[in-house]
């Protein structure tokens, strides 16, 4: 493939900033002029949220009624709830991303989420700082036993953690005595369900905007200064244009219907900040080669235990803090919650185009992932599907998804 | 025993095969009669697996030329089945057998004793029990093939080769990875096996046993049959210059390199076999190399050269002991990243297997050993990197739209560019190579060479393991040989002629530098 794909300088990807968070995407790519992920990678991400804008026309279209006119499917009192229920999903598909990438699993998530988040909710008489501080506390903890078993001790990680999602669903059962625990600080109540004050999500559009047009034109300068040949004003532009349209677009609509979720907030962050980690970093960087040839990794000098352990600590950071989102959304911490979170993870993950193989896959597929998930939940339920249906759809969804990517890879 | 005047059991008539850009066979013939024992010998790459390929119907009838006449009768092979069926058996280096299965169980896999598709063990095993007695192996059948060493591995591969009525057996490599004793066990079960008439073809590389074992010897050299005699008529001298002559000069530029300080040294290095202990795989081995100097590690298939440096590098899984020096200074290598520290690179061979990350960019392998120094420790400096894959993908000519398409759709010759760019991206100041031109075209091997020649110009040390005998003595300053894991030559560039290299490769002679 690599001896025809001379293509022209002009069959140029556009800026893909709408998939993904700005910075999570190695830019520079299409300076060259030629870009030949773009039969694979870019065809991937580009089907992804093809489906996407379907599923969410076609609930659009089911959702019309007198009340809602244009249907109320994607109007913001009903997507902004959608986009609170995916929050906790969509953290712990980052978090998960991360191991999957590096060749691994980590079955317990959901059992983790229960365990942190009631450790927090027990703890809120300690105040706010030592409820929170804990159950991020817990989570890396948990990460760090279970990465050093998978790392150090040589243990499959789909053991590890099969043995952890039993093992850590009990100490909760155990601290809790099966009890429900209410949260009663605000602030934690908040995270979870809290909206951000209007001007709040203007200044942040404002800031986001310039970060955009910043690391655009520190890239052009960059890529100068090494002699690389950086792109033209037109690119520059449309690269600036878009991803600022979307961001007042997405506040605006927030606004609309009452303020961004804190959650949404803290998803986004999540999501810029897991982009920046796997794109950007040594680290991100190790763990896609350790997932692709751990032999080849091995050799060029990565250690790659050390690496595995910090991926699972990584992850169950974020498993903290999805906990807490979670508590604070249903309000209170039962001792079953989180129950199935880590198969809803994982399905993000592959639905948003990750290999479980390992090597392959990308945060901002991952979150799509999650949202295509949380589409489908939130538009069937709005369309009163029985809850047995609901399953079986998104099962099918699940395997097709994997069964197109299998079809296209084969082809190409 | 004699010849036999009557028909062969086997003749090969004139096989060819071709793979793309590589003449593997060219016409070569061969021929093997009952209760023979004929040995098959010839450089790395000469076609000896090739050949055995074909008649194992590993190479389907009709994608090679030639005859496979077995019996007098020309025989079509679509599988390995088909040649099993006509009495073929072949027992490869690499054994083939299920370590969790015992020892009945494998020699009867897919040929079970049984009744409306229920097993009978009973059978099964006492028909396992009789075949090791014939083979005076004192083995209980039941026990799980992966708790035996991998001699008495390769002594079950037999008896399940004769438990398939095999007629025809062929031995490759069968004592690379046995013992002393265990060899005398193989030699004596090989007589047994001529005694019941047998044909054997034993492919070896070590020439004392091959003279021990067989009737006739044959003979390969770059696919064509150079000569089959009685092995009466021959010695080792004359094998070897059958196994290599041939010109060496024409490919290769002359290269006469400066030669500065020792920059590399390595004392008494010992390797162990990680999987059975007390094997020595490398027996106290030493050299040293100059700046700016090619030192090139000559041997034959299990001499211990790529163990050797994944023992230096401190990427060998089993025990290594030795000192390593450089410039000057001991350096304690526990993993391959202490041994980059030091300035150390390695390009490893099979490049797919130990090399590359194939589903990701030309870009990101070549910076993969060297990211935290092209490009800071924890945040990456995406244009530094960008930038010095561009320069290297030009510098070795890497020849791809972007330094974004992805390695694995290459070809061999560019992504051993790819791994050689990924260590020079490291800085180093001794780079080893082992195989660099396995499995590449002649365009690409000539353009390795070249840069083999611009680096050690530059000044880098290179160390130089290669299975082709004209790479090492076209390119190299000096020549290390090894056989069996020790030195058992050293030549200066205008010493080594490959006769006289080849026989200490094969333990024919010594010699010290």
């Amino acid at each position: 493939m690599s001896e025809r794909a001379n293509q022209p300088a002009t069959n140029r990807p556009p800026a893909t900033a709408d998939v993904s968070p700005p910075g999570a995407v190695p830019e520079g790519v299409e300076a060259q002029g030629q870009r030949f992920r773009l039969p694979t990678d870019s065809l991937r991400a580009y089907t992804m949220i093809f489906a996407l804008l379907a599923i969410w026309l076609f609930f659009q279209w089911k959702t019309v009624s007198p009340l809602y006119p244009y249907g109320i499917f994607l109007h913001p009192n009903n997507f902004s709830n959608l986009l609170q229920q995916m929050a906790v999903t969509g953290v712990l598909a980052v978090g998960m991303l991360l191991v999957i990438v590096a060749g691994q699993i980590d079955l317990s998530v959901g059992s983790v989420v229960g365990l942190a988040g009631g450790v927090a909710a027990m703890t809120q008489d300690y105040g706010l700082l030592a409820a929170l501080g804990l159950a991020l506390v817990v989570g890396v903890l948990v990460g760090a036993i279970q990465g050093g078993l998978i790392a150090y001790g040589n243990i499959p990680a789909f053991i590890v953690t099969l043995g952890g999602m039993l093992a850590w669903r009990g100490v909760i059962l155990g601290f809790s005595k099966g009890q429900t625990v209410p949260v009663t600080l605000p602030f934690f109540r908040w995270l979870g369900v809290g909206k951000l004050p209007q001007e709040v999500g203007a200044i942040l559009a404002v800031v986001a905007i310039a970060a955009v047009i910043f690391t655009t034109f520190t890239r052009v300068r960059a890529r100068k200064r090494h002699g690389l040949s950086a792109p033209g004003v037109g690119a520059n532009v449309l690269r600036v244009v878009v991803p600022a349209a979307l961001i007042v677009l997405f506040i605006y609509w927030m606004n609309y219907g009452g303020g961004m979720p804190v959650p949404v907030l803290v998803l986004l962050a999540v999501a810029v900040l897991g982009g920046f980690l796997t794109q950007n970093t040594t680290f991100g960087r190790y763990l896609y080669a350790i997932g692709g040839n751990p032999d080849a990794a091995r050799l060029s000098g990565i250690n790659i235990r050390q690496y595995l352990l910090a991926a699972y600590c990584v992850l169950g950071l974020l498993v903290g803090v999805a906990s807490l989102l979670h508590t604070g959304r249903v309000g209170s911490a039962s001792p079953d919650a989180g129950t199935y979170m880590e198969l809803d993870a994982i399905a993000a993950c592959v639905i948003g185009g990750t290999s479980l193989m390992g090597g392959r896959g990308t945060v901002s597929g991952a979150v799509v992932g999650a949202l295509i998930m949380a589409s489908l939940d939130n538009g069937m339920s709005l369309l009163n599907v029985e809850n047995y249906m609901q399953y079986i759809v998104k099962g099918v969804v699940l395997v097709a998804a994997v069964g197109f990517d299998m079809l296209g890879r084969r082809k190409s | 025993m004699s010849a036999n005047t009557d028909t062969p059991l086997l003749e090969m008539r004139n096989i060819e095969k071709s793979f793309p850009g590589v003449r593997a066979l060219d016409g070569v013939s061969f021929d093997l009669y009952k209760g023979e024992l004929h040995a098959l010998v010839g450089e790395n790459g000469a076609g000896k697996s090739t050949l055995m390929k074909v008649l194992a119907g590993v190479y389907p009838f009709g994608t090679y030329g030639g005859d496979v006449v077995i019996d007098g009768r020309v025989r079509q092979f679509h599988s390995v089945r088909d040649s099993e069926n006509a009495g073929v058996a072949v027992i490869f280096q690499e054994l083939s057998l299920i370590k969790e299965l015992t020892i009945g169980e494998n020699i009867f896999l897919g040929r079970e004793p049984r009744r409306f598709g229920v097993i009978k063990w009973e059978e099964l095993y006492s028909r396992a029990q009789k075949l090791l007695d014939e083979l005076n192996l004192s083995l209980d059948p039941r026990t799980p093939v992966g708790h035996l060493g991998i001699g008495q591995q390769q002594l079950v591969e037999i008896a399940k080769a004769l438990s398939q009525e095999a007629r025809i057996l062929v031995l490759d490599e069968p004592t690379a990875a046995l013992a002393d004793a265990e060899v005398e066990t193989l030699f004596r079960i090989i007589e047994g096996l001529r005694a019941r008439g047998v044909g054997m073809i034993y492919i070896s590389h070590k020439l004392e046993e091959v003279f021990r074992v067989s009737e006739r010897i044959t003979v390969l050299r770059d696919g064509r049959t150079v000569g089959t005699q009685p092995a009466k008529e021959l010695n080792e001298a004359r094998v070897i210059s059958l196994m290599v002559g041939r010109d060496v000069n024409d490919i290769f530029p002359e290269a006469e390199h400066e030669r500065g300080d020792v920059i590399f040294e390595a004392r008494n290095v010992t390797v162990e076999d990680p999987n059975v202990a007390g094997k020595l795989l490398v027996k106290e081995v030493g050299f040293k190399v100059r700046r700016g100097e090619v030192l090139g590690i000559a041997g034959l298939m299990g001499a211990g050269r790529s163990e050797l440096l994944m023992g230096i590098f401190g990427a060998w899984p089993g025990r290594v002991s030795g000192e390593v020096y450089v410039e000057g200074k001991k350096i304690k290598v526990s993993r391959p990243s202490d041994a980059i520290r030091q300035g150390v690179g390695f390009v490893t061979e099979d490049r797919k297997r130990f090399g590359l990350v194939l589903d990701q960019t030309i870009l990101n392998n070549m910076t993969l050993a060297g990211l935290k120094k092209l490009s800071g420790r924890f945040v990456t400096d995406v244009d530094a990197e960008a930038a010095a894959g561009e320069r290297a993908k030009k510098d070795l000519r890497v020849k791809a739209n972007s330094v974004f398409t992805i390695v694995g759709t290459l070809s061999g010759g560019n992504q051993q560019k790819v791994v050689l760019a990924k260590w020079l991206l490291t800085n180093p100041r001794v780079l080893f190579l082992d195989e660099p031109t396995r499995g590449i075209d002649v365009g690409a091997k000539q353009e390795i060479y070249a840069q083999i020649n611009r680096l050690a110009r530059e000044g880098l040390a290179i160390v130089l393991v290669s299975s082709e005998l004209p790479e090492v003595l076209g390119l190299s300053d000096r020549v290390l040989v090894l056989h069996e894991g020790r030195v058992t030559g050293e030549f200066k560039r205008e010493e080594a002629t490959p006769e006289a290299v080849m026989a200490c490769a094969t333990g024919h002679t010594q010699r010290a530098a």
